[in-house]
């Protein structure tokens, strides 16, 4: 099959009315956002909210029940493979296999994702997130911090123009924290990708985030700047917010209406 | 279905194995085992039995076709354990590699692997025992061409079920030739067994090799149809197989289980 060249979206993610049902249960409930080029986007909410329902819908490892979602203007459903070429995703709880080293690892998906000059660009990640001494060092016996840089390295080797994260630095401690979300930042900025990101760290979401989407039951409650959003909902902070996006979510949805 | 994507799947494996001492050994050792204590039993029956009859190519042949069978089948399945060990699935299935490429990857690291316990097998059994394979002559070829059909699918069989049951159904997947065993007459001529699993025989595929295998050995012709009977069903168990892997990938993906893969959530 040939195809032809198409001109660049005007959106990396583009989500319409996405549901997923497991029986009567409804983990989300007819979502639809975008992502932009060079835009960092926050997707939070409580445990259960379904957070990463959505990603993993985008990543194609879930079936969605309705809706549509595209990848640089192709379409996931039709196009699996062509969609997820252009996309990453690094995962807290879906560490790089640990029976592997660092740079068999991204040699490997640095194959499966197509990646031209591939041993040029294996030595660029691993010297983006400081990986050269663990370069021969098998993935299960790193620290935490440093499965997480090496889970990065892996998200960023083939450029993605989606990147996806659910909870980057869960487990990190607050200053290879701050290094993390400053490589993210640099890769939103330095080329044409977007992000999606999921935490539960306010501090870390106002910091980085351009855009912030509250998730709660399935639905889209919220959506915004996260350093505006809080006072337009007579909050102090993203936090506080949360919190009560998290305990009340009726009386946000009657603020939002009123 | 891209050429690189089956290449990185079998590298996975390749560095897998290269790097670790337990992977290695269980490619030769239990062959090896086989060879050895078949190979002093038939030398023992040869100098009991006054009938000079050579047991040496029906009993060590079948032990080695049998051991390349279950090679093969290990091969596919062994390859996809790795990646339900290490909790793979959610790294490998959220990239671009599709559920086929990820098969025939599995594949072709059976090929791989299965092939060095041949190799050290026929050296074992032609270099200690004797065993002489120009009897079987180019039968040998279409003989373990129906043997590897067969594995290839059994084990993409095996693989289905463990991704449909999850990690515990494992155990499931070991004794699968030791219960196809006694039908496929690996031994003994199947009209020894009774009519009702002389049926499930025929539906085997090794059954034909066994016995157009002793046929030979006794000096008779193997059987062209038999055969290609045997070729035939093998190739439709491999169809057979690769869609009932793809529907329950496309069933994993549908529940949510291929996401939350685990003992916990499937079982």
């Amino acid at each position: 099959m040939k195809f032809t060249s198409r001109p660049p979206a005007a959106k990396v993610l583009s989500v319409r009315d996405l549901r997923k049902h497991y029986g009567d249960l409804v983990a989300v409930d007819g979502i639809s956002f975008e992502v932009s080029p060079r835009e960092i986007v926050g997707l939070l909410g409580p445990n259960g909210a379904g957070k990463t329902t959505t990603l993993d819908m985008i990543l194609g490892v879930l079936e969605l029940t309705s809706g549509e979602i595209s990848v640089e203007g192709i379409d996931i459903g039709m196009h699996r493979s062509r969609a997820l070429e252009r996309t990453n995703f690094a995962a807290v709880y879906t560490p790089l296999p640990g029976n592997l080293t660092v740079y068999q690892n991204l040699k490997v998906f640095g194959l499966i994702y197509g990646v031209k000059d591939l041993s040029r660009r294996i030595e660029d990640v691993i010297k983006q997130f400081e990986l050269e001494a663990f370069r021969d060092v098998k993935c299960g016996v790193l620290s935490s911090g440093e499965q997480t840089r090496a889970g990065l390295a892996k998200a960023m080797i083939n450029r993605p123009d989606l990147l996806l994260l659910d909870e980057p630095t869960a487990s990190l401690d607050p200053a290879i924290a701050v290094d993390i979300r400053a490589k993210i930042r640099e890769f939103a900025l330095s080329g044409s990708g977007g992000v999606l990101w999921t935490s539960h760290n306010m501090y870390e979401v106002e910091d980085i985030c351009d855009r912030v989407l509250f998730l709660s039951h399935g639905k889209i409650l919220l959506e915004g700047d996260p350093k505006t959003l809080p006072s337009e909902y007579g909050k102090e902070n993203l936090e506080e917010l949360f919190i009560q996006v998290a305990r009340e979510p009726l009386t946000i949805r009657e603020i939002g209406t009123s | 279905m891209k050429c690189r994507r089956i290449f990185a799947v079998v590298l996975r494996q390749f560095y897998l194995i290269r790097g670790s001492f337990s992977r290695v050994v269980p490619l030769f050792a239990w062959v090896t085992i086989d060879v050895v204590l078949w190979g002093f039993i038939t030398k023992y029956l040869n100098s009991v039995t006054a009938s000079g009859f050579n047991f040496v190519p029906v009993l060590l042949g079948a032990v080695l076709f049998w051991d390349f069978f279950i090679r093969v089948m290990q091969g596919v399945t062994m390859a996809f354990f790795e990646d339900v060990w290490s909790r793979n699935f959610l790294n490998f299935f959220a990239t671009p590699l599709s559920v086929s490429e990820y098969v025939g990857g599995l594949v072709l690291s059976s090929i791989a692997t299965s092939s060095i316990g041949l190799l050290v097998m026929l050296i074992m059994a032609v270099i200690v025992f004797g065993l002489s394979f120009f009897g079987f002559g180019l039968l040998l070829v279409p003989f373990l061409f129906v043997l590897f059909l067969f594995g290839i699918a059994l084990g993409i069989l095996a693989s289905a079920m463990v991704l449909r049951l999850g990690p515990s159904a494992e155990w499931f997947v070991w004794p699968i030739p030791a219960l196809i065993s006694p039908f496929a007459g690996v031994f003994y001529p199947l009209s020894t067994l009774p009519h009702w699993m002389q049926y499930i025989s025929s539906l085997l595929p090794p059954a034909y090799v066994f016995e157009n295998m002793r046929a030979i050995v006794l000096g008779k012709a193997a059987s062209g149809s038999d055969l290609l009977v045997a070729v035939c069903l093998a190739a439709l168990y491999i169809l057979i197989s690769g869609r009932l892997f793809v529907r329950t990938y496309r069933h994993a993906v549908r529940t949510g289980l291929l996401a939350r893969y685990s003992a916990e959530s499937v079982s």
